[in-house]
């Protein structure tokens, strides 16, 4: 089983990020969950959500403690919360910024999510979109096939700026 | 077809799919969504019924009974607060039997306010008369949402049945969910003593102590009757649709010396516990409560058992705990865990075994 903690502050889609993570895997023929934590769902507060893919049924509830994978769609969020607690050895951190973060011990993937969104004018409510555009990072990095993410995308939203955005990052995050 | 979704829109699905003619609902956290996808359903135009977006829980479970006194088919979900206001309206759908069907988010309740998952909510309308069901994942929000209308309405019982799920945990998990083409599994149904003008006849008069009395029997009678209907339904469904329910979900019991008792995603996550534990060489099972009205008739002699109770009766102890005590005459170990959406992982789980004392009590995290 794998298990991804994803970072990011409320408004920002970081729920929805790991619904799509979860779809693209479930048309990969995976099994997966995903789930926030809600706490005091506050526009702009540090939230997390996780998610489980697995090759068979998943039973676990609890919340992922010991990630094999952390996103951070808000590198800000950093100065607040542990985004590394309980982070695998040499687990992988994909991080919504333009130049990759020094974090000893784990391969830092960095893709500017944030530059993708505007580029395409993807923004709601003032919040630039980073949950389509992630996906195609996270194809880049085998989590998900790109076909796939596609599929969960379109599925989710109609707007079809959300798949170039996803095929921005796909060719721009480091491997 | 198969399809991913959260534990609200499965609840949704199975409720449109059953063609309720009525639902009426007030919104709460976590059961919300249900509620906004009912009603989008029927904006939508794919679910023909009445919504009716009445001012409080007592109302909505008010315009059910009073649907389901005209002959309609109802459905209404809720949480928490918002079944503790229904109480009163509880006790007066089962008693007018009519077969309404209730999906609750399992919420604590407040002070302090808390939205997480906890089971007190609905094991506090145990006395009512309403069937309750207990659901562990997705799926099985979906399955038991689409039987309880079944068993409802089947002539036998009569009585409404109420389906838990864990809020957050389960409401707002996003996990695969194959629905059905349900077919005639939910026949039409008439409720046999639907208001009928041509035939007119008294609806919550003043009844005398004996006729109240043979009313009350009646309740306990179809109640009992129930779980043959219960066990004819999850029969009937798993032959048309596959998947195999009971009255617990047992999980490597069959040569197990200690058994874990939980309802809702702690029962799931126990079959985590219990791999671990047989990799140990403790042999361990779970067994996961599903129905806890009717409750059903549980073979737990010989074995050492560890019930968690999402609960608590104060002054009193863990509802499922002292359940299956007066039940089965065990003396289980009762572990109190969750309350509150309080974190509870396999691996406490698999410690709540670890350390097991028949007949002690504990609270997780405060008395261990």
């Amino acid at each position: 089983m794998f298990e991804i903690r994803i970072h990011s502050r409320g408004g920002q889609g970081g729920v929805t990020a790991a619904k799509l993570v979860a779809q693209a895997s479930f048309h990969d023929g995976k099994f997966a969950t995903a789930f926030p934590f809600y706490g005091a769902e506050r526009r702009g507060a540090p939230v997390v959500s996780f998610v489980r893919i697995s090759d068979g049924p998943i039973k676990v509830y609890s919340q992922v403690h010991a990630p094999d994978m952390v996103i951070v769609l808000d590198a800000s969020v950093m100065d607040a919360t542990d985004v590394l607690a309980g982070l695998k050895d040499g687990g992988p951190v994909v991080i919504n910024a333009a130049e990759p973060p020094e974090i000893p011990g784990h391969p830092v993937h960095a893709v500017d999510l944030t530059g993708i969104a505007l580029a395409q004018n993807l923004v709601v409510a003032g919040s630039p979109i980073l949950n389509t555009p992630v996906l195609g990072a996270l194809a880049r990095l085998g989590l998900v096939s790109m076909e796939s993410a596609i599929a969960a995308i379109s599925e989710t939203f109609a707007d079809p700026r959300n798949i170039e955005a996803a095929k921005s990052a796909y060719a721009e995050v480091n491997e | 077809m198969l399809t991913i979704a959260t534990g609200n829109k499965a609840v949704a699905a199975a409720a449109r799919e059953a063609r309720p003619g009525v639902v009426a609902a007030y919104p709460i956290t976590p059961q919300t969504e249900i509620v906004e996808q009912l009603a989008t359903y029927v904006t939508e135009g794919s679910l023909d019924a009445e919504y009716i977006p009445v001012e409080s829980e007592h109302s909505a479970m008010a315009a059910c009974i009073g649907a389901s006194v005209a002959g309609a088919r109802t459905f209404t979900a809720t949480s928490s607060h918002g079944l503790l206001y229904m109480h009163e309206m509880l006790f007066w759908a089962a008693g007018a039997r009519t077969p309404v069907v209730m999906a609750n988010v399992n919420r604590a309740l407040g002070p302090g306010w808390n939205t997480w998952a906890e089971h007190t909510d609905a094991l506090a309308q145990r006395d009512t008369g309403w069937l309750q069901v207990f659901v562990g994942s997705v799926q099985e929000a979906y399955d038991a949402t689409l039987m309880a209308f079944r068993i409802s309405e089947d002539e036998r019982v009569l009585l409404p049945v109420m389906v838990n799920l864990d809020g957050f945990t389960l409401s707002h998990i996003t996990q695969s969910l194959e629905t059905v083409e349900v077919g005639d599994f939910i026949p039409p149904y008439s409720l046999p003593h639907a208001i009928d003008v041509s035939r007119p006849r008294g609806y919550g008069t003043l009844t005398p102590p004996e006729a109240y009395y043979r009313f009350r029997w009646d309740i306990e009678r179809s109640m009992r009757a129930s779980r043959e209907v219960i066990r004819e339904t999850e029969q009937e469904f798993a032959r048309r649709f596959g998947r195999v329910y009971g009255p617990t979900e047992d999980y490597r019991c069959d040569d197990a010396d200690v058994l874990v008792v939980a309802l809702g995603t702690l029962g799931k996550e126990a079959e985590v516990a219990v791999d671990l534990l047989r990799d140990e060489g403790v042999k361990a099972g779970s067994m996961r409560l599903r129905w806890l009205r009717p409750f059903p008739a549980l073979d737990l002699a010989g074995r050492d058992v560890v019930v968690i109770d999402r609960d608590y009766s104060f002054g009193f102890g863990g509802v499922i705990a002292h359940s299956i005590r007066s039940t089965t005459r065990t003396e289980p170990f009762s572990v109190i865990a969750g309350l509150g959406g309080q974190e509870v992982t396999y691996d406490d789980i698999a410690r709540f075994v670890r350390q097991r004392e028949a007949g002690a009590e504990s609270w997780f995290g405060v008395s261990d």
